[in-house]
């Protein structure tokens, strides 16, 4: 078997809306697989029925060879689960909600302390395992349900926005986490998420999500790759006129407003630089900064998404400067 | 037997929260102190039961009073678990609806039982003339009324979404099911309104209170329904309510 997941037309609809939409999708095995999308993309919907919660409208899929709706019970002691918001009992110790998990997934008494002892190690809270679970941090909670997840030695670990609301450096932690897990363990991760840099870093394969569909699917590299050209930022104290501008002058046609900033992505930056700034200069708008930079999975996301990830306004901007695309090649 | 440890599981995580819950539980101490001492002491002053001192006939009510807002208060538990996520863990574990049920009643039921024995060795402490030996009796009654009663609980948590409408159980079950249960005065006979009457036929601590003073207070007590009445219409409330907990629990998304 080479697929950990299989996925045949699974579709989930609510009344007339389809939150997945006949999805096809294979997850190799042993690969770290990137569900990204905005929210309300269907990611959190997809892995609820992978995870057996939801049962799926019409189509199936098979985790770890099992059928979803079929053996839903062999998929579940199959697969591990790290939920987007917590799901740990902070009455409890670290150790107990370890051996409670153990208990609840049938794992041999013989080797439940071994188990518990191993996975407290590789999340780093051996001194802390005793304590009540109301004493963690944030992070320190998000490590235990990782290694909550990993008790049964599953075969397939779903993680479900693992770092939101996190410091970075707990964030840092828990991705060196994920990444390690896969090597020591021959497992295979599914990992949701809308931020782009943890996809960038951990997936193998990124599958881009949106309206219920997988958009496209590819490496991270491969998917960067595929805008070609370089991404140009530029702050001025006129955003929007001076996109309007080169709209009109230069006939640019990838370009999005962010917060302070507009961004440009072009074939050869290099060269189109000097031609912003004098344009910008001749219509009186002063450039604060501009800055050359290569695309990143955000500029991915929009471009096969037509959306920013982190908001839906700068959709009709792009939307409207997409109807005068032309290359200026 | 993966089942067996699942509801084993279950049942062990609802006592340890429940022994940690150090507040909570001498708070429910109190409650019962309260109502044997201070509520007999004025309301028995008034009051009188024909053949019986009235503390002594208030006694089973208050075990019964305290069956049910031990068993209601531990089964809306499942409300917590809801809105701090653990459901999610349990529910997607690879053991049935119906295990899961059965190991949180049982949980709560044991929780419920050991402030029930509790309320005894209070009534020994006051002085409450009854043969020790009937707490063994009293003990299987005891635990007939609690499962039913937990599974209410549960059913109301399974459908409730916040910790907003907890309250509303206070208001709407619980003292209902108290006041209309006859363990206060009694709910029927003659001077009783009508309605009442027919009211605390439907309130399942009703059979469960008769049952406890016919244990209880033996000879001194003139039963409403004999024992065996009592035990057999709260065995089938138990399998019933056991039966639509498993339903409520198997629809329930997280």
């Amino acid at each position: 078997m080479t697929h950990a997941i299989e996925t045949h037309q699974l579709t989930k609809r609510y009344n007339s809306f389809k939150a997945v939409d006949n999805l096809n999708v294979s997850v190799d095995n042993g690969e770290i697989f990137g569900l990204l999308g905005p929210n309300g993309a269907g990611k959190t919907t997809t892995v609820s029925m992978l995870c057996t919660i939801l049962k799926p409208s019409s189509g199936t899929a098979t985790v770890d060879g099992y059928d979803i709706v079929k053996e839903s019970g062999k998929v579940r002691k199959s697969i591990g689960i790290v939920f987007q918001d917590p799901s740990i009992d902070d009455r409890l110790t670290g150790r107990e909600n370890l051996l409670m998990h153990a208990n609840l997934y049938s794992v041999p008494v013989s080797m439940q302390r071994e188990r518990i002892e191993e996975v407290l190690k590789l999340v780093e809270l051996e001194d802390r395992a005793d304590d009540l679970l109301r004493t963690y941090s944030g992070g320190m909670r998000r490590r235990l349900e990782i290694g909550r997840g990993l008790i049964h030695q599953p075969k397939v670990l779903f993680l479900d926005e693992p770092t939101v609301g996190l410091d970075p450096q707990t964030r840092d932690h828990i991705w060196r986490y994920i990444k390690d897990l896969k090597e020591a363990n021959d497992i295979t991760v599914v990992l949701t998420t809308h931020y782009m840099d943890e996809a960038d870093r951990l997936s193998d394969r990124i599958a881009i999500m949106d309206h219920g569909k997988i958009v496209v699917l590819d490496t991270p590299q491969k998917l960067k790759e595929t805008l070609e050209g370089d991404v140009i930022a530029i702050k001025s104290n006129n955003n929007k006129a001076l996109m309007e501008l080169l709209t009109k002058w230069l006939g640019f046609a990838n370009q999005r407003l962010e917060k302070d900033s507009l961004e440009v992505t072009v074939p050869n930056g290099r060269n189109i630089m000097p031609r912003i700034v004098e344009l910008a200069n001749q219509n009186s708008i002063y450039i604060e900064s501009i800055v050359l930079r290569e695309p990143n999975l955000e500029d991915v996301f929009l471009h096969y998404t037509g959306s920013s990830i982190r908001e839906d306004t700068t959709k009709e901007l792009y939307g409207l400067s997409a109807i005068h695309r032309r290359a200026i090649r | 037997m993966t089942e067996l440890r699942g509801i084993y599981t279950l049942w062990l995580r609802e006592i340890k929260r429940f022994i940690r819950d150090r507040a909570r539980v001498v708070i429910s101490f109190i409650q019962p102190l309260l109502w044997l001492v201070v509520f007999a002491a004025g309301f028995g002053a008034r009051v009188v039961i024909p053949g019986i001192d009235y503390q002594q006939f208030l006694f089973p009510g208050i075990i019964g009073q305290t069956l049910l807002f031990t068993a209601m208060f531990m089964g809306i538990s499942v409300i917590w678990d809801k809105e701090f996520g653990f459901m999610k863990e349990i529910l997607v574990a690879p053991i049935s609806r119906f295990s899961i049920f059965i190991g949180k009643m049982l949980g709560d039921s044991t929780a419920a039982m050991l402030q029930g024995v509790i309320v005894f060795a209070f009534g020994f402490i006051l002085g409450i003339p009854f043969n020790p030996l009937t707490l063994l009796a009293a003990l299987p009654v005891m635990l007939l009324i609690t499962f039913g009663l937990v599974s209410v609980g549960l059913i109301i948590a399974s459908f409730i979404g916040s910790l907003e409408n907890f309250g509303a159980i206070q208001t709407f079950i619980n003292l209902p099911l108290f006041f209309l249960s006859g363990a206060l005065f009694p709910a029927t006979g003659e001077g009783i309104p009508q309605w009442m009457q027919i009211a605390s036929k439907f309130d399942p601590l009703t059979y469960g209170v008769d049952a406890l003073r016919t244990v209880i207070l033996g000879s001194s007590w003139t039963p409403l329904q004999p024992l065996y009445v009592n035990l057999a219409i709260i065995g089938i409330f138990d399998l019933a309510m056991i039966g639509i907990g498993t339903w409520a629990f198997s629809r329930m998304k997280k």
